[in-house]
């Protein structure tokens, strides 16, 4: 943590002749009026991308993010101001739109002096993600999966694939004293090919990633393993028959499915939403809201995770959050405002996609523990249903908990057995009913391979989600068939 | 907030004068020499700067106040036929150095594409007309909270059913966008974007409802009535409240107009050129098939005035026309970029970065009369999740709405998915009402389609 607070301070203050003394003065300026927290982001990224399609790496870029973005709090109420130049005079003008939420005549300003940090340990020990290979590398690591791709079956048509890594640094400097910084590494690899029988098409996506290096993504076979699992799914998926409609037990594989947790769940416990009651967990906390084989976490300190921060994006430090355990509702994620308008403690889910953007309560990695079921038990116990390995995105509306997950990989369970594979469709649900429904948890949790990204209020982020296999006794499943 | 009474957004500030646009044309120039001097065969320079307004008032109080002024600049460079493209907020000489230096470096670790390059210069815009797309709201920071306030409270008045909320937002944005390329056009665009939104909540505890309504338009005149978004947003809260599923069944199914825009969004995605070469779309090699009822038309006007959509040409420089996609039913043209069009054999059709304005033609029916023609089925107000196939056109999504009986409403539905293919989507639609909202960037009224499977309790 020194050292990056260090690499920050050089690349921010520095070049703008900026002292901590002067930043502090800025936000102690701040706090006019009723404003009683004012905090700073600093933030620099750098991200690359390497695409390649039909066979060649045709797109490469690069892009640069620079900004600070102020904020001034008071009570429930909110300014926010950014300037992509740091400099002081940018900041003065930023502080002051940020600040013209104050109200009354109370302070004209107050003393604010920095904590010593006193440094969370790095969570992804990484120098630069980006340099740590060379471009000529990944160019041509792309196009030996491209070339894989294709001799893996003759029924691929089309595969393209790409590389993407961000590096970033940020600061966070806050008038209760919050002094500290953190440098991010994020790398990704996507894969999605095409295949074609006879007329019909299809398509299958992998992938994966987190906060590590380029050098660390490229090591062993784990990309081709991806490549691997891109065609096996786009193959499983020529032969899908119509999905079945209506109610019916719903068995979900370990790993990406807790996208279930993610929308079931976890935005229904944001500390936004529940502070202005408008969630269907709102008032909830102690009442059981799932079934008591259901305890779920967000974890934001598991090393490497994609979901995973050192530090939030308002200096707190990220740790394990238990949000339901033996499906007794224990608390929501908080960031400092919600935590402090609800009086309990911010829980280190204070995220911002960016300096240009407020931040908000979101998740980290959210995962069910595991239980104690075999997961073949779990899928024989099942006469007629459907078991989903796979699924694209979700959505909820938090108010009535309903929300919806569509599959990309799913199959008939008939008299126990798993037999035909069924082409896409969309399970609906309602939050708490669905977590009441789970009758079986299996021992095989596994986290997702590192490609989530969460949205909300327009703001993405990357996230993490985990599941082991479970049972569902009835959902509704949107297909077409009988 | 009382020592801020001026307009909180300025378009001198932001530069929409003589001088500021110099400035902007003289970077974006200074970029293109610099791409050229260190050994670009081509380049393409974007400069946009933003002023943002947000202001949002809820249960009465204001909750957040957002002023943001911001700039970014995106550049692609050519050496022959290998690209890059480089990007950042950063407009600093300094960065801008080290960008082109970055671009070019980038362009050699690319491999040579015969179909990259920009767009041969005689597809550009001859003169650029004014699509009077520039409006900026002299709105101090008290008035936006007092329209944000009025909204809220008239949303909230519509039933004492409606006692939470989410907040009423007021939002103003200007911006001024500065596109040049290597072959000697360049282009420099004001333009603005208002709206009002608002989202409140019905009911309590377990019966808990949300739903919401908003407007955006280019110039403040053009009807942003908070009176008349607050009490739309919550009459449409009311109306879910006690809700339930259906049972699961095929049906016929009216996609409300606000819905609607989704079905005509899912055919340009298929339509569109890079979906088309990735061999990624369901309508692959459909040009010249009857997809629609042929009383159908699928149009754009991309030179609309206040158009939320329009634009004299698209990303690639290529002057944008109105066209029909589709022609009493029948595909007549796709929507490609220059790249999609080189890799496909055929020509850009202005549609790089997207359509622009995209309108359907209806029935002359009122929705009353559409219901009427529904009949006994589902009125779908909301869809949730992303479970269209864009390769295979297999549809299955979330949905809420109305039961409707003998052309009356029933109930409330919720819980509900709808699935078929957006083929047979597309050739079951039985009638199109009147009711589309405008302007928006699609523009189509509800819609009445045979055959869907609803799946519920």
């Amino acid at each position: 943590m020194r050292e990056a607070l260090a690499a920050a301070e050089a690349r921010f203050l520095a070049p703008a002749n900026l002292t901590e003394g002067q930043l502090a003065t800025q936000l102690g300026a701040m706090l006019r009026g009723d404003i009683d927290f004012a905090d700073l982001y600093f933030q620099h990224a750098e991200q690359q991308a390497f695409v390649l399609e039909d066979g060649r790496v045709r797109d490469a870029s690069f892009s640069i993010d620079h900004g600070v973005g102020l904020r001034a709090v008071a009570g429930a109420k909110t300014g926010f101001a950014y300037a992509n130049g740091i400099d002081g005079a940018a900041l003065k003008a930023a502080a002051n739109a940020a600040s013209a939420i104050a109200d009354g005549r109370g302070a004209t300003g107050q003393a604010v002096a920095f904590t010593a940090s006193a440094g969370a340990p790095s969570l992804y020990a990484v120098e630069n993600a980006l340099a740590s290979v060379s471009d000529e590398t990944k160019t041509a690591r792309l196009r030996a999966l491209d070339a894989l791709a294709r001799t893996l079956d003759a029924r691929v048509s089309q595969v393209s694939a790409s590389l993407v890594g961000r590096q970033e640094t940020v600061m966070v400097l806050a008038s209760d004293g919050t002094r500290c910084a953190d440098e991010r590494p994020l790398v990704r690899f996507s894969v999605s090919v095409v295949v074609e029988k006879n007329g019909r098409r299809e398509r299958g996506s992998a992938g994966g990633g987190g906060r590590i290096s380029f050098a660390e993504l490229l090591e062993g076979d784990r990309l081709e393993d991806w490549v691997r699992e891109a065609v096996r799914i786009a193959l499983v998926n020529l032969d899908a028959v119509d999905a079945p409609a209506g109610s019916m037990p719903v068995v979900l594989g370990p790993g990406w499915p807790g996208v279930l947790l993610h929308e079931a769940v976890g935005h229904g416990l944001e500390g936004d939403f529940n502070r202005r009651g408008t969630s269907t967990f709102s008032n909830r906390v102690g009442e059981a809201v799932a079934s008591p084989l259901c305890t779920v976490v967000d974890q934001g300190n598991l090393p490497q995770r994609r979901g995973s921060l050192t530090i939030d994006d308002e200096g707190t430090a990220t740790g394990e959050t238990v949000l339901i355990e033996n499906g007794v509702l224990r608390g929501y994620l908080q960031d400092k405002t919600n935590a402090r308008l609800m009086n309990v403690a911010p829980t280190g889910n204070g995220r911002r996609e960016s300096y240009a953007h407020l931040p908000m309560p979101r998740m980290t990695n959210t995962f069910l523990r595991a239980g104690q079921d075999d997961p073949e038990d779990i899928l024989r116990s099942v006469q007629r249903g459907l078991y989903a390995v796979n699924f694209g995105g979700g959505s909820v509306d938090i108010t009535s908990g309903k929300f919806v997950f569509s599959t990309t990989e799913a199959y008939l369970i008939e008299e126990g057995r798993i037999t035909a594979p069924v082409k896409g469709a969309t399970l609906i649900g309602q939050g708490p009913e669905v977590m009441n429904r789970i009758t079986a948890v299996g021992h095989d949790l596994a986290l997702d391979s590192g490609v989530g990204v969460c949205g909300k209020d327009g703001q993405s982020v990357p996230v993490g989600v985990g599941q082991p296999t479970l049972k569902v006794s009835s959902m509704t499943v949107g297909g077409t068939g009988a | 907030m009382a020592d801020k009474q001026g307009a909180a957004l300025s378009a001198e500030r932001l530069g929409v004068n003589e001088a500021g646009r110099a400035a902007l044309a003289e970077r974006a120039a200074q970029l293109l020499a610099r791409a050229k001097a260190r050994g670009a065969t081509a380049a393409e320079v974007s400069l946009a700067k933003r002023q943002n307004l947000e202001l949002t008032v809820r249960q009465g109080a204001l909750e957040t106040l957002e002023q943001t002024e911001g700039q970014d600049l995106s550049l692609t460079v050519f050496r022959g036929q290998r690209s890059a493209t480089v990007s950042s907020s950063d407009l600093s000489p300094e960065a801008c150095e080290t960008l082109v230096e970055k671009a070019l470096f980038l362009a050699d670790q690319a491999e040579e594409d015969p179909h990259a390059g920009l767009a041969p210069p005689e597809l550009a815009p001859a003169v650029l007309p004014n699509l009077d797309l520039f409006h900026p709201w002299a709105l101090s920071l008290d008035e936006a909270r007092a329209l944000a306030s009025a909204c809220e409270a008239a949303a909230l008045a519509v039933s004492p059913e409606l006692r939470n909320s989410e907040g009423a937002t007021v939002a103003s944005a200007l911006g001024l966008s500065c596109y040049a390329n290597s072959q000697g056009f360049q282009a420099i665009e004001p333009r603005s974007r208002h709206g009002l939104y608002a989202a409140v909540i019905a009911g309590e505890g377990a019966r808990m409802q949300r739903d919401g309504w908003g407007v955006t338009r280019r110039c403040p005149d053009d009807g942003l009535d908070p009176q008349a978004v607050g009490r739309r947003a919550g009459e449409r809260a009311l109306a879910r409240l006690d809700a339930r599923p259906v049972p699961t069944g095929r049906y016929p199914v009216v996609f409300d107009s606000t819905v609607a825009s989704t079905l005509l969004g899912h055919f340009v995605g298929a339509i569109s050129g890079g979906a088309l070469y990735r061999r990624a779309s369901f309508l692959l090699d459909a040009l010249g098939e009857m997809l629609f009822p042929p009383r159908y038309s699928i149009t754009e006007d991309p030179l609309r005035p206040r158009g939320l959509a329009s634009a004299s040409f698209d990303d690639d420089a290529v002057a944008t026309a109105p066209k029909a996609f589709v022609a009493e039913g029948r595909l007549e043209s796709y929507a490609l970029s220059v790249y999609a069009g080189r890799r496909l054999g055929l020509a850009p059709t202005g549609n790089g970065g997207g359509v622009h304005n995209l309108a359907m033609n209806h029935d002359g029916l009122s929705r009353e009369a559409l219901l009427e023609e529904l009949g006994t089925g589902l009125w779908i107000t909301e869809l949730m999740g992303q479970g269209v196939n864009g390769v295979t056109g297999d549809y299955s999504r979330g949905a809420a709405g109305f039961w409707v009986e003998k052309g009356q409403i029933a109930y409330p539905v919720q819980e509900i998915t709808v699935a078929g293919q957006l083929r047979d989507i597309y050739r079951n639609i039985r009638a199109v009402a009147d009711d589309g909202e405008q302007p928006r960037a699609v523009e189509v009224g509800s819609m009445l389609i045979d055959g869907m499977t609803i799946a519920g309790a």
